[in-house]
């Protein structure tokens, strides 16, 4: 399982590239993106999803499937 | 590239200090020397105050007539919302913090600096103020602080910031040599911040109501005492938000002194449905100048006060009230010029004598000795340097003085384009300025034209350009007395 981030909602801040604890997210073009295969969705590390809490845009960071 | 919205050192050096001018009319001078009483001016305020802000033109308001600033947007992550902030909206004509046209590295950051620095003497300030939270990226801000300070080490550094993740940096600031920090409060009560932000994020974990803003009230609290602990001076912003904080900057004025905040600037929400905002959107509007007026009024004590704040972007460059941004943008800095460091001195050099020259004109404007006691508003058009040199149509903005018996103060600006109107509905520009010199007996500005004139006629203000090139503080005194004196001519 992991979180995706919806590319037309971004802003591009990066609010949630420094707070994820996988390293999983990076910038591309305007806006980031999760990679998949690194984001644990926090387990093991947060109680809450990182991402999803420090994005300021409403269903931006969602679950990916 | 153009300077032609930079003050050059030929308009505020080519001119003799002002003199009183009194054509036409005679009046005696009551013999009371002229306090400006204006906000963190050279006479109000301890000797090593003074020495930390004099350069500073967003902490003095006699600093910004001479000096420059920029504003590196290093800092787009935020760990609040505000109710009054919408990032994703960006206007090139727009005005407002928070918003910026393009955000930078921190090599990207000290590569601007150092163009800026090369083309603008006057640079004496670098800030990071997002367009996010200066904080919430702490070690990227950190890291292009570093990179500007090896660069240039003549450059003042500071930060503004929301406060909540202040406390944890007070120490990094300190020893960074970082001597001003802005952070913005606008409650005391929690009750009331939870109408202001919906969320924090704080210690990974977001919260929301009360509690949020308990947490944030209580960081802002701990961190100004901090800083001020280590002898770094604090400004306090406050938005004005009419009907949830209007009454309460009060307490938030009482709660920021006392734990020692060396400036509190109340500035007007900036609400609009095309921003977005959730005050935008459900119909919050801004106060009006009045209104902002009576609650910085409220607060008194007017060197603890400035009322010269414009409100910058986050990625404003040059005076206060213009923005060079679009002249230093990534694509144009490939080849920086090198800074000359004897540029910088020769125009400090200017700058003292001129600041010398512009207090001895102050002083020697006289006052008629029979004067009504109204105050009245004058409105100038500057470029800079204290001096009144500008085309009445081509200000963007007006410095308006308020003159007295007392002498002549400087107590806001205006501006003429602050917000996006966009579309085509923009034939009569003249009609913006007009409405921006509501209540203004009188603009002084460098040269206008017969139409302008007699329009502003029209509406009871009188427009004078007989001022050109003189000093802003001497010419309203004078005027104001020269109009007096008329007025008491004519009725006797």
């Amino acid at each position: 399982m992991a979180y995706k981030i919806v590319e037309k909602n971004c802003t591009g801040c990066g609010a949630c590239e420094f707070e994820c604890p996988n390293k999983a997210i990076k910038e591309k073009g305007a806006a980031f993106v999760i990679d998949p295969k690194k984001c644990t969705e926090c387990a093991g590390f947060f109680d809450t999803p990182q991402c999803v809490a420090a994005c300021p845009v409403p269903k931006t960071v969602v679950m990916a499937f | 590239m153009t300077d032609s919205n930079i003050v050059p050192l030929s308009s505020i050096t080519r001119v003799d200090p002002a003199k009183p001018r009194l054509s036409g009319c005679s009046a005696k001078s009551n013999g009371k020397a002229t306090s400006c009483g204006s906000s963190a001016g050279q006479d109000d305020l301890p000797e090593a105050v003074w020495n930390k802000i004099q350069d500073h033109p967003c902490y003095s308001e006699d600093a910004h007539h001479y000096f420059a600033r920029m504003h590196v947007a290093v800092a787009p992550a935020c760990n609040i919302q505000c109710n009054y902030c919408n990032r994703k909206y960006d206007c090139s004509n727009e005005s407002r913090p928070g918003v910026v046209s393009e955000k930078l590295s921190a090599e990207q950051a000290a590569l601007k600096v150092m163009a800026v620095a090369a083309e603008v003497p006057q640079l004496s300030v670098v800030g990071i103020a997002g367009p996010g939270d200066a904080l919430a990226n702490a070690p990227k801000t950190f890291h292009t602080f570093d990179l500007i300070h090896a660069a240039l080490p003549h450059v003042k550094l500071c930060l503004s910031t929301n406060g909540l993740a202040l406390p944890d940096h007070v120490e990094q600031i300190a020893a960074m040599g970082i001597d001003h920090v802005t952070i913005t409060i606008n409650m005391v009560d929690p009750e009331i911040g939870a109408q202001i932000y919906p969320w924090i994020f704080f210690r990974h974990k977001r919260w929301e109501g009360l509690e949020a803003a308990q947490i944030l009230h209580e960081r802002q609290m701990e961190g100004l005492e901090a800083l001020t602990a280590k002898g770094i001076l604090v400004k306090v912003n406050s938005v004005l938000i009419p009907g949830i904080n209007d009454q309460h900057l009060v307490e938030v004025n009482k709660a920021v002194r006392s734990r020692g905040a060396f400036l509190h600037n109340v500035m007007p929400l900036i609400s609009d449905p095309a921003h977005g905002t959730h005050f935008g959107l459900t119909g919050q509007r801004g106060p009006t100048p009045n209104e902002l007026r009576a609650v910085q009024d409220s607060l008194g004590g007017d060197a603890k006060l400035m009322r010269h704040c414009r409100q910058c972007r986050a990625d404003a460059v040059g005076l206060l009230g213009e923005d060079r941004g679009a002249e230093f943008s990534l694509d144009k800095l490939t080849e920086a010029k090198p800074y000359d460091p004897k540029k910088r001195e020769m125009y400090l050099e200017v700058v003292e004598r001129e600041r010398g020259d512009r207090q001895k004109a102050k002083e020697m404007a006289q006052m008629p000795e029979k004067i009504e006691e109204t105050p009245v508003l004058v409105a100038i058009a500057t470029k800079g340097g204290g001096r009144i040199n500008q085309h009445f149509g081509h200000a963007t903005e007006f410095q308006i003085f308020e003159v007295t018996s007392a002498g002549a103060k400087f107590i806001s600006h205006r501006r003429t384009d602050k917000y996006c109107v966009g579309g085509t509905d923009n034939s009569d520009a003249m009609a913006t300025t007009i409405a921006a010199l509501e209540g203004v007996a009188a603009v002084l500005c460098a040269k206008i034209g017969d139409k302008p004139k007699q329009r502003l006629a029209d509406m009871g203000i009188i427009a004078s350009d007989q001022y050109a090139f003189e000093y802003i503080e001497a010419s309203a005194i004078t005027w104001y007395a020269t109009r007096n004196a008329c007025d008491v001519a004519a009725s006797a």
